[in-house]
């Protein structure tokens, strides 16, 4: 079986190649409904890449059309140089995936559906893989349980585990900590990190935009259907994130005094307190000039605290933007 | 070829029925002794022979093949319409498995588990009925083609239903009847011309013919007409399979 790469030309996957290539995909149903429209991104090996979007923004069908489970109307995906629908086995041998929704072999134990697993991904059986992967999830006593009698925790873990079984080289995690324990979330978060480590490149939707801050190295925003954009996250928190510093008086203001006009101020609701605004990565910030300011006309200063925006706010920001 | 996902596939539908075993193999077998009893014993003693051979035994193919149909039948389609009904499906259309191997995954399994169930159905026959087997080979034959072509049938009819009553709805409202008017308790040369000639549109009478004839050497169709008939609606399932898969019809959005 021959790789096809971006070049069209049938050859071997080349090293330097992205994980995950998603070239224009357009995903329209019979209804008239567009669920994706012309969408393109490249995901680079061993990258975690976190796609936000709002409910129905066309997340999980993008991962349905890369893992095979959906059609795209219009365009092609290639997952480590393969096309998924020219050459379908060969992809969804690298590919692994955490579906959104809990479904689970109700009445077969634990290990029976990691067995499964793996030997439906044409992989020989490999007991201490099986057990390492569970052990990495605290599964392991629970291996002999049927899935009927773990809690909804456990059972995501059990989704988990059986993506892992055959040693993806791409792994999609759709929304794999919703409904779940903090103590979950933090072991995946763990777990994602040392899959990561190994090579294992990873694509994450989530609505937990604390989760995308924590572990993504880049991030997407997808609304409607369109792709809004693709940035690292820390140049995507400098970009669009604001800093805030608020000073907090000792006597409530009716007005922003004059002397302090030019730092265009806002007081806060009960007039105890000034909010400035301003670039965190600009050189000059006017911190300096505006706390001399408030100094030589008296303003009694009780405190101060400056904040930067989260990403949830960016997030929140473009998507009522759009 | 990915023999280890027809394994995995195949085991753990074989694994659902051993679990399932009182459901899958005790209660057919039940069922089925009370027909040999009522038919075979109790009205059967009070009739007289069909072209000599005894009522009791000249039903005996016919209730295996009665038996071999519908467990064929309800095994693919429960086998797949389950994944389908808990979402699990997932994992198998995202895996590297063409259609043929899902195909012998989910339709090896329950061919096996339907044959398994007519042979214990046929040793069951034994302690009621008196028969013997002619022709050997052919009755395997006949069996193995029959247990694969409609558990193919299940299997359509698994990814068709997208309810429990619908998955219920053909083996109950189509299946059955065809197979008690498909001559599974007479012969066709009982029956007035017509009803003859109407009963021919029905494929389950083929089989329990061609069946019948590897019992006991007669047959009301002649058994390579019967064979034809049968490898035909094998391909015509075959072909219905390949369809659904290439389409992705209620298998991928």
């Amino acid at each position: 079986m021959t790789a096809d790469l971006h070049s069209g030309m049938n050859t071997g996957p080349e090293t330097n190649m992205p994980a995950l290539s998603i070239k224009g995909i357009s995903k329209t149903y019979p209804s008239g409904f567009t669920a994706l429209s012309d969408v393109t991104l490249d995901i680079a090996p061993g990258e975690i890449f976190a796609l936000l979007g709002p409910n129905g923004a066309g997340k999980t069908t993008l991962i349905s059309i890369v893992c095979g489970l959906a059609r795209a109307s219009v365009g092609r995906v290639l997952a480590d140089g393969f096309d998924v629908v020219k050459y379908p086995l060969e992809a969804r041998r690298r590919i692994g995936l955490v579906p959104q929704e809990l479904a689970t072999e109700t009445f077969e134990t634990v290990m029976a559906t990691m067995r499964f697993s793996r030997g439906l991904f044409g992989r020989s059986p490999n007991p201490d893989l099986l057990e390492r992967i569970l052990r990495d999830l605290t599964l392991w006593d629970k291996r002999d349980n049927k899935i009927l009698t773990l809690s909804g925790g456990m059972k995501r873990r059990v989704m988990i585990a059986k993506a892992l079984t055959h040693e993806p080289k791409i792994l999609f995690l759709d929304e794999p900590t919703a409904g779940v324990d903090v103590e979950l979330r933090r072991d995946m978060w763990r777990m994602v990190r040392r899959l990561r480590e190994t090579g294992v490149t990873i694509v994450l939707t989530t609505h937990y935009i604390e989760e995308a801050e924590e572990m993504a190295d880049r991030i997407g925003i997808i609304n409607r259907g369109k792709l809004m954009l693709v940035e690292g996250k820390t140049a995507l928190m400098q970009k669009l994130g604001t800093s805030e510093m608020r000073i907090v008086l000792r006597q409530a203001l009716a007005a922003i005094p004059a002397e302090l006009l030019s730092w265009e101020l806002s007081l806060g609701p009960d007039g105890r307190e000034l909010i400035y605004a301003y670039d965190a990565q600009a050189e000059e910030t006017g911190i300096g000039g505006l706390l001399r300011q408030i100094d030589r006309i008296g303003l009694p200063v009780q405190n101060l605290h400056t904040r930067h925006s989260t990403l949830e706010e960016i997030f929140v920001n473009l998507v009522n933007a759009a | 070829m990915n023999m280890r996902a027809v394994k995995a596939i195949y085991f753990f539908e074989m694994h659902r029925a051993w679990r399932t075993r009182l459901q899958s193999i005790v209660s057919p077998v039940i069922s089925t002794s009370l027909y040999f009893i009522v038919f075979g014993a109790a009205v059967g003693s009070r009739m007289k022979g069909i072209h000599g051979i005894s009522y009791a035994a000249f039903i005996v193919p016919g209730l295996v093949m009665l038996s071999l149909l519908t467990q064929s039948i309800t095994n693919a389609a429960f086998g797949i319409y389950f994944p389908k009904f808990v979402g699990t499906i997932y994992e198998v259309m995202s895996a590297p498995v063409t259609v043929m191997e899902i195909l012998m995954g989910y339709v090896g399994a329950a061919s096996s588990k339907a044959i398994i169930l007519g042979v214990i159905i046929l040793l069951t026959a034994k302690l009621f009925v008196d028969y013997h087997i002619m022709h050997p080979a052919w009755m395997v034959a006949f069996l193995l083609l029959t247990a694969v072509t409609f558990s193919m049938l299940g299997f359509i009819i698994g990814i068709w239903a997208d309810s429990f009553e619908k998955l219920n709805m053909v083996p109950l409202l189509i299946v059955t009847p065809l197979t008690f008017l498909g001559g599974s308790f007479y012969s066709i040369d009982m029956l007035p011309p017509f009803w003859r000639h109407v009963t021919l549109l029905d494929p389950v009478a083929y089989l329990v013919s061609g069946f019948r004839w590897a019992f006991y050497g007669m047959s009301d169709i002649d058994v390579t007409v019967s064979l034809g008939m049968t490898l035909v609606f094998m391909l015509l399932c075959l072909g219905t399979i390949q369809w659904m898969f290439h389409t992705g019809y209620r298998l991928r959005r």
